[in-house]
């Protein structure tokens, strides 16, 4: 009876699960879906505690209470602290902290050996494996993108054969375990690689897998490497719930495994590359360009933008890229908005799917600074409207909208990357520290072109300065 | 035997749900949809209870205590900043009262 009650009770948070993602379509309801979400776990949690055949002693009880507590607390206040740009690095802290979490799981479950089928431990070795991996490659990716260590691309040589021998070391493991210690046995190491022994250094081993496997990548690949990780701790959560024989573990984890996956390929596509070349290139090395030729750029002040502004643009789209978040300029380009709107000019803002550090960051960082959803259009929405557009203001992006990479015959990192088609409107505005190339290392075309203007500035006082100029023009 | 193929029908009804759940989420939900989700994946806290639950000695109970705390971090920490994101995103009437 009981175990109905649990496992009815499980059905009813997945079900929530499943409405709360559900919800994440609109912004409007996008809040509830996650408040939802949140029931569905508190459901879990509870049903876990109260219904199942849940009934430790004292001491362990206690010992729930505490890490419950303490993990909340700790969750919560990092979870409120943390500035919205730097919100890439907390979602990987969680994430790897669950890898980890389900990886310790699986070798208790080990240790006390109730992972008896050959099912249950074929998914547990997995549950370690996979989980530590997300632990350990989390931890680099957050490392990378506070640029703390390991920054950049980060490569040796033969760090392709390191890594095979890494994955060799840990399948042969994986033998010994599954054949109760007979390969070691064979080798004469039988009083040392016991089963359990052998488990530990799979952990160990995994681990540096997950490290090495995340230094190579670039910061701009990043997201991409946190989403597959995601999907991955979400892999593991599910494979331990084989073992445990528990549905809220096989369910939740299964829907953010697949759904993590689909994500990761999304994400990748728009970056233009396909996700093996991420994982197992690093970053394209950028063309040495033989010939250094000086080339003329139109550069202009903030009153020739300003009067251009106010007296020949009718629609104005404004392009913005991690530069405007590195200079915390989405106030001042709310501003420039509100300036232009009152000129009664129409503004539209064009997002590409990669702007920011992670896939709708820059989404959540301008309408932080309380610029209207409404107005933020993707790529695909935009980019047929840039004939129409009489001026387009770009704020520290730079890849995004470089018409090299429509270009697939030319071998640099952003060739086959979808772009937006700034260079189709009437007139483009760069508004940039100088003409350095961005997180690709590739040449901007569109600064040589006759209906560029450069505007060198730092982002949050160049876009000042044009709103500035636009009132006084 | 019987169990196993539960586990697995359940498991191949989940993976087409969450397949077809993130179709439709525009791009510019991925953050807090990546984060929402990754939440989600803290379910492991409850395979960390039992974990601690059925701990017999100092080894077990200690793995077991620190699997519960990261757990909990995740759980807690993934709902609480994805609704702090989701803040973001007012609606046109939010915004203007919140200015007037």
């Amino acid at each position: 009876m009981e175990q109905i009650a649990t496992f009815l009770a499980y059905l009813v948070a997945a079900g929530l699960f499943v409405v709360g993602i559900r919800r994440l379509r609109t912004p409007e309801t996008a809040r509830s879906g996650n408040t939802l979400a949140g029931l569905g776990m508190i459901i879990a949690l509870v049903a876990t505690i109260f219904v199942g055949e849940f009934n430790p002693p004292r001491i362990n009880g206690l010992g729930i209470g505490v890490g419950v507590l303490l993990g909340s607390v700790l969750g919560a206040f990092s979870a409120q602290r943390v500035p919205m740009t730097a919100m890439p690095q907390m979602v990987a802290t969680f994430n790897g902290l669950g890898g980890g979490a389900i990886a310790l799981v699986a070798v208790s479950e080990f240790y006390q050996g109730r992972a008896t089928s050959w099912v249950a431990v074929v998914t547990a070795l997995f549950t370690v494996i996979i989980g530590s991996i997300s632990f350990a490659g989390s931890i680099v990716a957050v490392s990378k993108l506070q640029e703390f260590l390991l920054s950049g691309s980060v490569t040796f040589p033969g760090q392709q054969v390191v890594n095979a021998i890494v994955f060799l070391g840990i399948l042969a493991l994986v033998a010994n375990v599954l054949a109760g210690g007979a390969i070691a046995e064979l080798v004469g190491l039988s009083s040392f690689l016991t089963p359990f022994v052998s488990i530990i250094a799979i952990l160990v081993a995994s681990l540096v897998l997950g490290f090495l496997f995340v230094i190579p990548i670039g910061g701009a690949d990043m997201p991409v490497v946190i989403s597959l990780l995601n999907a991955f701790t979400g892999l593991a959560a599910a494979a331990s719930g084989f073992v445990l024989n528990n549905y809220a573990l096989i369910i939740g984890g299964t829907i953010v495994g697949a759904s993590g996956t689909i994500l990761t390929m999304e994400m990748s596509s728009s970056l233009g590359r396909p996700l093996s070349s991420i994982i197992f290139q690093g970053i394209v090395a950028p063309p040495q360009d033989e010939e250094e030729e000086e080339r003329e750029v139109h550069e202009a002040s903030a009153q020739d933008i300003g009067s251009y502004l106010k007296n020949e643009a009718e629609t104005v789209v404004m392009v913005p890229g991690y530069g405007l978040a590195a200079s915390q300029a989405q106030g001042a380009m709310y501003e420039l908005m509100q300036t232009l709107e009152d000129e009664g000019k129409e503004v539209k803002f064009g997002i590409h799917p990669v702007a920011g550090r992670m896939p709708g960051h820059m989404n959540v960082l301008l309408t932080e600074a309380d610029i209207p959803y409404e107005q933020l259009y993707d790529m695909e929405d935009i980019n047929p409207e840039f004939e129409e557009t009489d001026a387009v203001i770009i704020v520290g992006a730079n890849d995004v909208v470089n018409p090299v990479a429509r270009n697939e015959e030319q071998q640099t990192a952003i060739s086959g990357m979808p772009i937006l088609d700034v260079d189709h409107a009437s007139r483009v505005i760069f508004v940039k520290r100088s003409l350095g190339p961005g997180f690709a290392g590739v040449d901007n075309e569109l600064f040589y072109q006759d209906h560029t203007w450069m505007f060198f500035s730092d982002a949050n006082q160049g876009l000042q300065d044009i709103a500035e100029a636009v009132k006084n023009a | 035997m019987e169990q196993l193929l539960a586990q697995l029908a359940i498991f191949v009804i989940a993976a087409f749900l969450g397949w077809e759940l993130i179709q439709r989420v525009p791009t510019l939900l991925h953050t807090p949809l990546m984060s929402a989700t990754n939440a989600i994946h803290g379910i492991v806290l409850v395979g960390a209870m039992l974990a601690l639950a059925s701990a017999s000695d100092l080894f077990t109970m200690i793995i077991g205590f620190v699997a519960v705390v990261f757990g909990a971090m995740n759980v807690v920490g993934g709902f609480w900043v994805t609704h702090r994101m989701l803040g973001m995103f007012k609606p046109d009437w939010a915004r203007k009262k919140k200015k007037g």
